[in-house]
């Protein structure tokens, strides 16, 4: 098997005396969508922002396209092609729609500017028509968004999204996955943390279960969304 | 008269409430202040001067609600309302700004400004121009990094002992100092910003104010470096080696004698005043680019989310010591400038309320605006001069202002607007 994109090996994370994460292994393929499913407070986000090293894992490995980044500092990690779409989107509220691409775009330079701006407003039309206007005044799904199409500015290689539905309606959290098909489907490497389970299942190839910090299930899409404990705890039992 | 004042009651009822309300407040205020007159170790009591005040507040205010509630107050209450932080505007990229034309009729102004002013107006006008320097250096910390400040006034400390203690000490000029008082600034800003790196808000203040009172007590405690509040002199500019004193010193020509002039104290400050406008010119001008440079909208990031700032790849550490610095080589350009103004430094002119008062000029011009620090900065330095006589209430005036402002304008005066970006042609419409 080839050197995977983004490998977690026997990961560890305290937050003081409180364990967040045991002995988490995980693999994302290049060219794979992968999600992470749990309930609130399972550790999901924790693991996505331990990549940064915010916090840093407490022993374990992290490993990026088979080389080692754990304990990289996060603006490192950012300059590798790794991307991030930040959960509560975190957008620069004062800064134009415009601005907030252009700061992107700032690991890579002027290069692609353009074109790849171009690309966005194709990708998100609803962004062409907000250009100019500042970020603050745009709905919920416009932000998340604009949170998305920021991240895929810097070219990345893997694009990390940590709850890219939250607190969206659910027409919008549609669309928003849609888009994130279509992404995948040109071949972006996706790994996903989600509370929502049946819309992040039905877009990956494979899925985590987390359950108190650790890996309970995993499995490819499809037999998470059949399987009967999944079923039972995230998707409501239908 | 009961009868219609009965009837009307519903409309009568708040303005009368409001007008109690602030009669009661006035009471509090004024009633130990103006009447309460200290007289040798007695004091005498002036109700009438009391009564008189609390009686103009109680009307004042009357009026001021009932005229509100005519058709011409509401409408002009709900633009106050509509008006009120609306945020930064994105001007369209094309508009072609009224700058243009303005911008170099005010520089020429100012060029010729000096050569029709007396002394007074001179040296008002040139401490005007070093707090528009001091305003637009805390500008970039804290207007648009958002680190907040408090000491910003010891690397003002450090530009202008910087001349005077090069002066005595190593006999440097003024010119030499210039820029190397910026350069010894932006030293002491990295130091200040490294251990700071890791704060935030209120916590960073407390620290930045503890620096600049550190500052200030070494300059007025070590007796054998700094003279101590004896102070020091400082030298005056000079124009190609040739001095502006009546009689050079070591034998030179004087800058009159050179050209031919009969002696004027004022070439002094003409000459200083010159320098000092081509430098805030540069320094508006480098700010101006800045801003619309990556840099400068990293440090706006910065301002906004440091979290999503540091996964874009922004490298905190830089941005905020880039912004420390580039703000605190400013002030000790501003720092060179007021000690040869002054030809003499002494620890008094840097306590906290200068750091205060920088800070109100960046407040009251609008954080990140460049027009409005320019003009808070004449604001704050100008009107105190013109009001001279009031001068003892000039802190009273000072705070109410900024009350006001914090209601009315919580942005400042000058609201940022931001250009928008020209959108790229199309590769397939070409």
């Amino acid at each position: 098997m080839s050197v995977p994109m983004l490998e977690f090996r026997q990961v560890d994370l305290f937050y003081g005396a409180i364990q967040a994460l045991h002995q988490v292994s995980l693999q994302v393929q290049v060219g794979e969508t992968v999600s992470l499913i749990g309930a609130n407070g399972a550790g999901k986000s924790s693991l996505l922002m331990s990549i940064f090293s915010q916090p840093q894992v407490t022993s374990g490995q992290i490993l990026y396209q088979g080389r080692d980044i754990t304990g990289l500092q996060a603006h490192q990690v950012a300059t590798l092609g790794i991307a991030q779409v930040p959960e509560g989107r975190r957008i620069f509220p004062d800064m134009s729609v415009e601005e907030n691409l252009l700061m992107g775009s700032l690991v890579i330079g002027d290069t692609y500017v353009d074109e790849d701006r171009q690309r966005m407003f194709e990708l998100f039309p609803r962004l062409r028509e907000r250009r100019n206007q500042r970020a603050m005044t745009l709905s919920g799904g416009e932000q998340q968004m604009l949170a998305i199409a920021r991240a895929l500015m810097s070219r990345p290689c893997l694009l990390l999204l940590d709850e890219p539905s939250l607190g969206l309606a659910p027409l919008v959290v549609k669309q928003i996955f849609h888009t994130l098909r279509e992404l995948a489907a040109d071949g972006m490497t996706l790994f996903l943390v989600e509370q929502n389970a049946s819309h992040a299942l039905r877009l990956s190839h494979r899925g985590y279960v987390m359950v108190n910090g650790r890996i309970s299930l995993m499995g490819t899409g499809e037999e998470l969304l059949t399987n009967p404990q999944v079923r039972m705890a995230y998707l409501g039992g239908h | 008269m009961k009868a219609l004042l009965m009837r009307y009651w519903p409309y009568w009822s708040g303005p009368v409430r409001d007008a109690g309300f602030a009669g009661l407040m006035a009471l509090i205020l004024f009633g130990p202040v103006v009447g309460v007159v200290l007289k040798g170790y007695d004091f005498e009591l002036h109700p009438s001067r009391v009564a008189l005040l609390v009686g103009i507040v109680i009307l004042g205010r009357l009026l001021l609600s009932l005229a509100l509630q005519t058709a011409r107050g509401k409408v002009w209450l709900q633009r106050f309302e509509l008006g009120r932080d609306q945020g930064v505007q994105v001007v369209p990229a094309h508009q072609k700004s009224l700058w243009r034309w303005v911008l170099p009729l005010i520089i020429l102004a100012a060029l010729i400004l000096p050569f029709y002013a007396n002394k007074y107006l001179l040296t008002v006008v040139i401490l005007g121009l070093i707090y528009v320097l001091l305003g637009l250096g805390l500008n970039i910390v804290v207007g648009l990094a958002g680190l907040l400040d408090l000491g910003y006034v010891a690397f003002y400390a450090i530009g202008a002992y910087g001349l005077a203690l090069g002066y005595e000490h190593l006999g440097l000029g003024f010119w030499t100092m210039l820029p190397l008082a910026a350069v010894l600034a932006a030293v002491a800003g990295a130091i200040l910003g490294f251990p700071v790196l890791r704060m935030h808000g209120d916590y960073l203040a407390i620290v930045t104010l503890g620096f600049g009172e550190i500052i200030r007590l070494v300059l007025n405690n070590w007796l054998s470096f700094t003279g101590g509040p004896n102070g020091l002199s400082a030298p005056s500019p000079t124009l190609l080696g040739l001095e502006f004193g009546r009689r050079a010193k070591d034998g030179g020509t004087p800058f009159h004698e050179f050209f031919g002039l009969t002696y004027d104290p004022n070439y002094k400050f003409i000459f200083i005043y010159l320098v000092l406008l081509l430098v805030v010119l540069l320094v508006l001008y480098v700010k101006q680019r800045l801003v619309r440079m990556p840099i400068g909208r990293a440090w706006e990031a910065l301002r906004e989310d440091e979290i999503a700032c540091r996964s874009m790849g922004l490298n905190h550490v830089l941005v905020k010591l880039s912004a420390f610095m580039l703000g605190a080589s400013t002030a000790g350009l501003a720092g060179v400038f007021f000690a040869t103004y002054q030809g003499f430094v002494n620890p008094t002119s840097f306590t906290f309320f200068e750091s205060a008062l920088i800070l109100a000029i960046v407040v009251l011009g609008g954080m990140g605006s460049t027009l409005g620090v320019v003009i808070a900065a004449f604001v704050l330095t100008v009107a105190p001069e013109l009001l001279r006589s009031f001068a003892d209430y000039r802190v009273l005036l000072f705070g109410v202002l900024m009350v006001l402002m914090m209601i009315w304008r919580p942005r400042g005066l000058i609201r940022v607007s931001r250009r928008g970006v020209v959108p790229p042609v199309a590769q397939g419409a070409a």
